[in-house]
């Protein structure tokens, strides 16, 4: 096994293929996405299909809404797809659920950063601290194949927090 | 029983492939099994591009200079070579950018014949609401989609025949899907994922008795084993360049004579008429009417080249390599822990393009590993998702050979997939 392939797949990313978090039978919806609005928070959900391999997740995002700054309650998903992409939406619900919106959104953004970095990695602490397992992917940017596979439910998060219309409220 | 080739006829061949020296990272050697999606190029068909550009490059059927002229012939003679290679006669091989565009060609043509184009010759073509358009759940998305697409845009109705658990093409319901209402029978020659070589006979037979008409995507038949389209008897056949050892951005569409003669074009333009007035042209006869704007001649030369190699190779020769790699492909897989065969697992009527699930493994993660260990292969759906979700998966690992494959290629491809299991921790036998 090559250098470039141990940093592929770290051990993190295998576990986490291997034991998924957050991952659950999400059920039919209407369509491909569906966003429902009550008092304290919104549901929505969205499909991403990586249509070269044909990884699928399906991921649905709860905001909480009552307080000061909108706060993801929850995120469950479904999907298919290889150790990387499923992986990755294991990591972001570690991430993410029970971060406020500026700090997920803020995720995101070093998450997709990170991937930029060809695997050199961004050698700064305080966005190492904020990616917690996520740093695990930085092998992955050295394999620009990969990259959307790691990305999947990223987008797929970014879109339906768009849905949930939780934006509309910055 | 034709011999394969020898260990030293594949040395001796192999060395006319040029990108087969190169090595990867760690000076690992390359060990190329994703000929079933492009194949590499001998020398002679590189150096036939340069050749044309170097001494002979014009216009080609235009133009009286001494160039055009030679520009022409070579055109010309490419197109008699490979229609030759494929048991045709020159006037019946329209040039095309690939299969897909061969196969939308013909398609288009049958919707521009329902719009009323092409006159009176060209009604034979034309469909009427409640006709029916029959493929297979085995074709690649380029026999499928054009065909889905006519359908709509002529109201028509799709249907097709489903394949068997081990991948074959149910000839036994044929009777059932073909039918007085079936105006278009397309079908794969051999599927680009179960490696299956269709019996064509009864398809055509099933065609003609519906008056139906046949068309053949060959795409994966003519680069490993000897093709003659006369004697399959079908209406229409696609086949591409790439694949048999020639250039990208050429391919052919084959169209019996009279078919040809009666189908309307689809592109238009320049080169492809006879009279043009301000109000309306006359058409070329076929091939050029399908001919529009300046064609591909350096890489029409180059395939012409890649057909007489070919032939030079001996396309019984090349057929039995194919069946000894197939058969080594299927031993090796065989042995392997948790890996399934979507596909004929005997080494009969199959050719060496064998398709693998791993269990507990995705195809991407499989391909993976197998590129750290230098072997090439194709992972996804192969541009055929119906055929993958008939067999309950979204993404297989195909290991695809060529003339120049080896038992070497066989045998790393083997020992690669045989770590897949134990490196992502799925356990045999799980």
């Amino acid at each position: 096994m090559t250098n470039e392939m141990e940093q592929l797949y770290q051990q993190v990313i295998l576990d986490h293929a291997r034991h998924p978090q957050g991952r659950a039978d999400l059920g039919e919806a209407d369509g491909a996405a569906t966003a429902a609005v009550g008092h304290a928070g919104c549901t929505a959900r969205s499909h991403q299909v990586n249509p070269t391999c044909g990884d699928e997740v399906t991921l649905e995002v709860v905001v909480d809404r009552t307080g000061t700054v909108p706060v993801v309650a929850d995120v469950r998903w479904e999907g298919q797809g290889c150790s990387i992409s499923q992986a990755s939406v294991s990591v972001l619900h570690g991430l993410v659920v029970g971060a406020d919106l500026p700090t997920v959104d803020q995720t995101a953004a070093t998450f997709r950063s990170l991937l930029a970095t060809k695997g050199a990695g961004l050698d700064d602490e305080a966005a190492e601290d904020l990616l917690g397992d996520a740093n695990a992917f930085t092998g992955v940017g050295k394999f620009p194949a990969r990259v959307k596979c790691a990305l999947l439910g990223w987008v797929a998060l970014t879109d339906a927090l768009v849905r949930t219309g939780v934006r509309g409220d910055d | 029983m034709t011999a394969p080739f020898t260990a030293s006829e594949l040395a001796t061949l192999r060395a006319d492939f040029p990108l087969l020296a190169r090595t990867l990272r760690d000076g690992r050697p390359l060990v190329y099994l994703d000929s079933g999606a492009t194949a590499q190029k001998p020398q002679v068909v590189i150096d036939a591009e340069t050749q044309f550009y170097t001494c002979t490059n014009a216009a080609v059927h235009r133009g009286a200079h001494r160039l055009a002229e030679e520009a022409t012939d070579a055109f010309e003679q490419a197109r008699e070579q490979v229609a030759a290679f494929v048991g045709a006669d020159a006037d019946e091989l329209v040039w095309t950018q690939s299969s897909t565009g061969a196969l939308n060609l013909v398609a288009y043509a049958i919707g521009n014949a329902t719009a009323g184009r092409g006159g009176a010759a060209a009604r034979r073509f034309a469909l009427a609401p409640g006709d029916e358009i029959v493929v297979t759940v085995a074709e690649h998305h380029a026999n499928l989609v054009p065909w889905q697409e006519l359908a709509a845009r002529t109201g028509t109705a799709l249907r097709w025949v489903d394949v068997d658990d081990t991948g074959r093409l149910r000839t036994d319901t044929l009777d059932e899907v073909v039918t007085d209402r079936t105006r278009v029978v397309a079908f794969t020659h051999v599927s680009n994922v179960t490696g299956a070589i269709t019996p064509v006979a009864p398809f055509v037979a099933a065609a003609r008795r519906a008056g139906a008409l046949t068309v053949l995507d060959a795409s994966q038949s003519v680069p490993h084993l000897p093709v003659d389209l006369h004697a399959l008897d079908v209406d229409f056949a696609a086949f591409t360049g790439h694949k048999m050892l020639g250039p990208t951005g050429v391919g052919a569409l084959y169209g019996r004579r009279e078919l040809l003669t009666d189908l309307p074009p689809v592109m238009t333009g320049g080169s492809m008429v006879e009279v043009v007035t301000m109000e309306s042209a006359t058409y070329a006869p076929p091939p050029q009417r399908f001919e529009a704007g300046t064609q591909m001649v350096a890489q029409a030369v180059a395939l012409g080249v890649a057909a007489q190699y070919m032939t030079g190779l001996g396309m019984d020769r090349v057929a039995a390599h194919d069946a000894h790699i197939a058969a080594l492909l299927l031993a090796a897989v065989a042995d392997l822990p948790g890996v399934r065969v979507i596909g004929p697992t005997d080494a009969a009527d199959r050719l060496a393009a064998v398709s693998v699930v791993v269990d507990g493994v995705h195809a991407h993660d499989v391909g993976q590993v197998l590129d750290d260990a230098g072997v090439a292969v194709r992972v996804g759906h192969h541009c055929a998702q119906p055929l993958h979700r008939r067999f309950g998966t979204t993404a297989t690992t195909r290991a695809s050979a060529s003339v120049y494959t080896t038992e070497d290629d066989v045998a790393a491809f083997a020992q690669a997939l045989a770590g897949v299991r134990t490196f992502f921790g799925v356990e045999a036998g799980q």
